[in-house]
């Protein structure tokens, strides 16, 4: 169904447009935003199922060879994600359309345009099948995401603001740089036709193209030690910016990597990815500890799970890319969650640090609960999301004989623990503190409680489906580990002898 | 040719890095220039040595390869674009504070005092 890939593009891009032209009417603007995030993300949930009867879409933009055009491709690795990315941005939206018009936010006129082009950019990153228009979705995510983060243009956010566009468009550069050398080495950009060549190139040459490419999405992804600008630039965001930054920026990049990595052949760099993982946890939740301020807190977290999913990359095993899918798609509702509970909490009292808040379970219980279930999935209690997915790691670990990696990935899962315990302990016991903020109305506060408890309840869907979900995870981590089922896809069994020039 | 191509593209590099290392955002705007540029001329130089008709047909030589050169094409209007967005960045910023200077993160300082005055207790208590 092509017509469903090019939907999820385009869509969110038109709407956005129109979105721009009528900003200034608030209730048109949020109206054909919601419009525009529904349709992309029903366009997505029909790519998945389309996908699971009929096998991947392959499109060819304007019908040019694969060697010289653009390709899109959907397949089961890229429609699951698209899925869960969209669902989770149109939950975000829905919170923002709350929020609008409270003390802390302002009336937000370019938040849902922007969420718009930032859906198109990431559908774009997700379904590309080669690496230049990579580059082009990057740029349209970033530069979406700039505005995002400085569109209400405070001191304090152009600071932070400044660190992730200069080190985001630091890596774009290298990205750039990447793509020349790759260029230079095998005359194709395609993702497919790569995953052909650069296993044949020669030895140097092909761990310099995955070490270059490891260190570009590596700054996208967070990975250790490229992780600076995240904690950094995060906290200081609106509530919703950070909410979808959190859950899904970062994640494009562990994406790109999972695929990139995976069906080019790059094992031999397991053993450094695995590191890179190990110190990525480590040095994330001993970031969190640090900290005193419920989003850094949160930020400090959304670097150490990266490293989880590097783990599981690492290892390149089946069970263990397995793994990184599965924490993948946990992750993105559960780390958006958390920030719109922080959001809420914000709302609440005025501000989110440990010092000054206190007291919300026994004011706002609903709010304790809403944190409470994501808190103890993202440390891997059962029965919930996070222990599903960890478990799936730790056992592809134990498979795969790396004890070490393992039992960094246990200690890591206590503090973080420790650290949501700090939260709980700070934000919803201790004497109640009145809040310094005028409440925002009843309207807006039901909105915004409603869109976190669908998100909660996201989380808690990917529990219930976790048979499939794994099933899908296994399938999709060995289509990439072979890479011959995604070649044959998207280049065609039939093709009578390509010319390599 | 490919020479002199590698010899601009590492100069460019070296000026830009040291440009963008600098806390001042106008000179960070002129080294992502200077990057933006070096990844251009190294986008070129991938595709092949100079000297090939543009178009097929004109003559038997092979044409130059296009494609590199469309990539070009496009990296040189999305910087163009992100170039004008951190100058309007730092222009904001100038309005806010006065000059367009990047600053220390308020939180960053204060996990920095603390360590400090913990060491300071801790020698406090030794002597």
């Amino acid at each position: 169904m092509s017509v469903l890939v090019a939907l999820a593009i385009v869509g969110p891009l038109a709407a956005s447009g129109v979105g721009l032209l009528v900003r200034e009417r608030h209730h048109l603007r949020d109206a054909i935003t919601l419009m525009g995030l529904s349709a992309t993300a029903l366009a997505a949930v029909a790519l998945l199922i389309d996908v699971q009867r009929n096998g991947t879409t392959v499109v060819r933009v304007g019908g040019w060879d694969p060697e010289l055009g653009i390709v899109l491709v959907a397949d089961q690795f890229a429609s699951l994600i698209l899925v869960v990315a969209t669902l989770t941005i149109l939950v975000v939206d829905i919170f923002a359309i709350g929020q609008r018009g409270t003390a802390s936010t302002g009336d937000q006129t370019v938040v849902g345009p922007m969420l718009l082009v930032l859906t198109s950019g990431v559908s774009l990153a997700i379904l590309t099948g080669d690496l230049f228009t990579l580059f082009v979705a990057f740029e349209l995510i970033l530069v979406s995401s700039y505005v995002l983060l400085t569109h209400q243009g405070r001191a304090a956010q152009l600071r932070s603001g400044m660190t992730y566009v200069v080190i985001n468009l630091l890596a774009s550069t290298l990205f750039l740089f990447g793509i020349a050398y790759v260029y230079a080495a095998t005359r194709t950009v395609n993702i497919a036709l790569l995953a052909e060549r650069i296993p044949e190139l020669d030895e140097g040459v092909r761990l310099g193209i995955g070490l270059w490419f490891l260190v570009v999405f590596g700054t996208k992804a967070a990975m250790f030690p490229l992780f600076s600008w995240l904690p950094d630039s995060y906290p200081t965001a609106p509530t919703t910016v950070t909410a979808v930054f959190a859950g899904l920026l970062t994640k494009i990049g562990v994406y790109v990597m999972i695929r990139f990595h995976t069906l080019t052949g790059m094992d031999d760099l397991g053993p450094v990815i695995l590191v890179a993982a190990g110190l990525t946890m480590i040095v994330g939740v001993a970031g969190a500890l640090a900290q005193n301020d419920v989003k850094r807190i949160l930020s400090f977290h959304v670097v150490s799970q990266i490293g989880y999913m590097l783990m599981g990359l690492g290892l390149f095993t089946v069970a263990g890319v397995a793994g990184a899918v599965l924490f993948l798609v946990h992750q993105i509702p559960v780390k958006t969650v958390m920030f719109l509970v922080g959001g809420l909490i914000e709302d609440d009292q005025g501000n989110s640090s440990l010092d000054r808040v206190g007291g919300l379970a026994a004011r706002r219980p609903i709010i304790a609960v809403l944190f409470a279930i994501p808190a103890l999935s993202l440390a891997g209690i059962p029965p919930f999301s996070g222990f599903v997915a960890k478990l799936s790691l730790i056992d592809a670990g134990l498979d795969a004989g790396s004890i070490a990696i393992v039992v960094v990935a246990l200690v890591a899962s206590m503090f973080t623990l420790l650290s949501m315990s700090k939260i709980w302990l700070g934000v919803f016991w201790r004497e109640p503190t009145p809040p310094s903020e005028p409440a925002s109305s009843k309207a807006s506060k039901r909105m915004m409680g409603g869109a976190t408890l669908a998100a909660v309840a996201g989380t808690l869907a990917v529990v219930a489906f976790a048979g499939p979900l794994w099933t899908m995870s296994e399938d999709i981590a060995r289509d990439l580990l072979d890479g011959q089922t995604y070649i044959d896809e998207v280049l065609g069994t039939d093709r009578g002898g390509v010319a390599a020039p | 040719m490919s020479a002199a191509l590698i010899a601009a593209v590492s100069a460019l590099v070296g000026s830009g890095v040291y440009l963008i290392t600098s806390r001042s955002l106008s000179r960070i705007v002129l080294g992502f220039s200077l990057l933006g540029h070096a990844a251009v001329l190294a986008l070129l130089a991938a595709g092949g040595a100079a000297g090939g008709p543009p178009i097929v047909g004109n003559n038997d030589q092979a044409p130059s390869d296009p494609l590199p050169q469309a990539f070009a094409l496009t990296a040189i209007v999305i910087s163009f674009g992100l170039t004008l967005f951190i100058l309007a960045l730092a222009s904001r910023q100038r309005q806010l504070t006065g000059d367009d200077l990047v600053e220390d993160d308020v939180e960053d300082r204060r996990v920095a005092q603390l360590s400090a005055k913990l060491a300071n207790d801790r020698q406090g208590d030794a002597s």
